[in-house]
């Protein structure tokens, strides 16, 4: 852990043209104060890797409708229809992935593998121009893993160490993308002392968060 | 009784007691209105929660707590809150004893196709090809038909969700099991003749001598 970052500085970390996955599903579990920064530093060309792109106003959403994703990695879009609307138009570029499939490729990316066989998508779209294995009597899809520039987490506690835990149905994608970004950003609710958090209840270890930001005004 | 209430009484009577069961957003949804708590059924939200309980009273929705729709729901006691990787390691490894799911087309081999009608509706599979793929028992809870046009076809003209045949359908007007054999008209709504499923629907049934009338939840 680097230490506490303003959401304006964290955004600066931020180029023209990096991939972040986010943390959230339904913007459930969203770092909405670091993607409100990036929305006003207004840097452009990103490519969003999430279960879902939220709906218009929240979490993902207001990415999207700033203009500044062009290309989307997700599950499902049906719940936002700007997304909907600018890949049609061609402004985004979107690779629809079963939700499944999806974090075990981002899971394979955070941890060191080459991929993941699954049946999910066989005799589907899903299956198009990809290897077909077959490992014990059973066929599989070989799927690539996953990595990205960033990872942006929106945990529920942070303490001054960078150990993160979440609440209910907000862990969802969070902690496995805390592997599969280089640089590991966090955004908690609140942040604890040291010790505060039980060692059985830290989801994500501090020691692959890089920078938490500063406590909400 | 309108026909999703119909729908949602007669799969609810599927359901086992003491399993683990996966409702899709939307009608399926409606089916755990006709599931006592007595029957210490647990279901699960792919987003992250297995033991999803009703919505909150007004007023005390948490916001770390909701089902796949992005709706608040509450969790009954013995809940767990788990990542996706392991909501979908419960789905593709075989641990989900049910999921019940809407169609867009169902086939006489009984394959599905629920997730995409192209240059019209691209909103993403979510979890669909997963849950198709991986649930001990799949249930489509569909209309029978929708503008008039039956769901129920010789072959899938939509992009199929899976390959793996779906166990049993319920519409407003009948339950069908799909089967190496084709599709077996297993009971009729209340009130419908044999003859008019027979004319509602445009893909092949095989009619056993014994058609009952559905029981319902």
């Amino acid at each position: 852990m680097k230490g506490a970052l303003t959401p304006e500085a964290a955004a600066g970390l931020i180029p023209e043209g990096a991939s972040l996955m986010i943390g959230g599903f339904m913007a459930v579990g969203t770092p909405e104060r670091m993607i409100d920064a990036i929305v006003a530093r207004g840097v452009g060309g990103l490519t969003v890797i999430a279960n879902d792109t939220a709906m218009p106003g929240k979490g993902i959403g207001k990415l999207i409708s700033a203009g500044l994703v062009t290309r989307v990695i997700a599950s499902h879009i049906g719940l936002n229809p700007e997304t909907q609307a600018k890949m049609i138009s061609g402004e985004i570029t979107c690779e629809l992935v079963p939700q499944g499939t999806l974090i075990e490729r981002i899971r394979a990316g955070g941890m060191g593998l080459g991929g993941v066989l699954t049946p999910t998508g066989l005799s589907t779209e899903v299956e198009e121009g990809k290897q077909v294995v077959e490992v014990e009597g059973g066929r599989f899809l070989v799927e690539t893993p996953l990595k990205a520039d960033f990872a942006l987490i929106g945990a529920w506690q942070a303490d001054y160490i960078g150990n993160l835990s979440y609440l209910l149905t907000a862990h969802n994608f969070n902690p496995i993308i805390a592997l599969a970004g280089r640089m590991v950003i966090a955004e908690a609710e609140s942040i604890v002392p040291v010790g505060v958090i039980p060692p059985d209840a830290v989801k994500t270890p501090g020691v692959l968060v890089d920078h938490l930001l500063i406590r909400a005004a | 009784m309108d026909a999703k209430e119909l729908i949602a009484r007669r799969v609810a009577r599927e359901i086992a007691p003491g399993s683990l069961v996966n409702l899709g957003i939307g009608l399926p949804s409606l089916v755990a209105n006709y599931v006592p708590a007595s029957l210490g059924v647990f279901f699960q939200a792919e987003n992250g929660v297995i033991g999803l309980g009703a919505r909150p009273p007004e007023g005390m929705e948490d916001s770390h707590l909701t089902d796949a729709g992005g709706g608040f729901v509450t969790a009954v006691p013995g809940a767990a809150s788990i990542d996706s990787a392991m909501s979908f390691g419960l789905i593709r490894g075989g641990h989900l004893d049910m999921t019940v799911l809407g169609g867009l087309q169902v086939d006489e081999a009984g394959h599905l196709a629920n997730w995409k009608v192209p240059g019209k509706m691209v909103p993403g599979m979510g979890g669909a090809m997963d849950l198709v793929t991986g649930a001990a028992r799949v249930v489509v809870a569909m209309q029978h038909a929708a503008r008039g046009q039956s769901k129920i076809v010789p072959r899938c003209t939509l992009p199929l969700t899976a390959l793996r045949r779906v166990d049993l359908v319920v519409t407003d007007l009948a339950v069908i099991e799909p089967t190496a054999a084709g599709l077996i008209l297993r009971e009729r709504a209340p009130g419908v003749s044999i003859e008019e499923i027979r004319a509602a629907t445009e893909g092949a049934l095989v009619v056993p001598d014994d058609v009952p009338e559905m029981a319902l939840a």
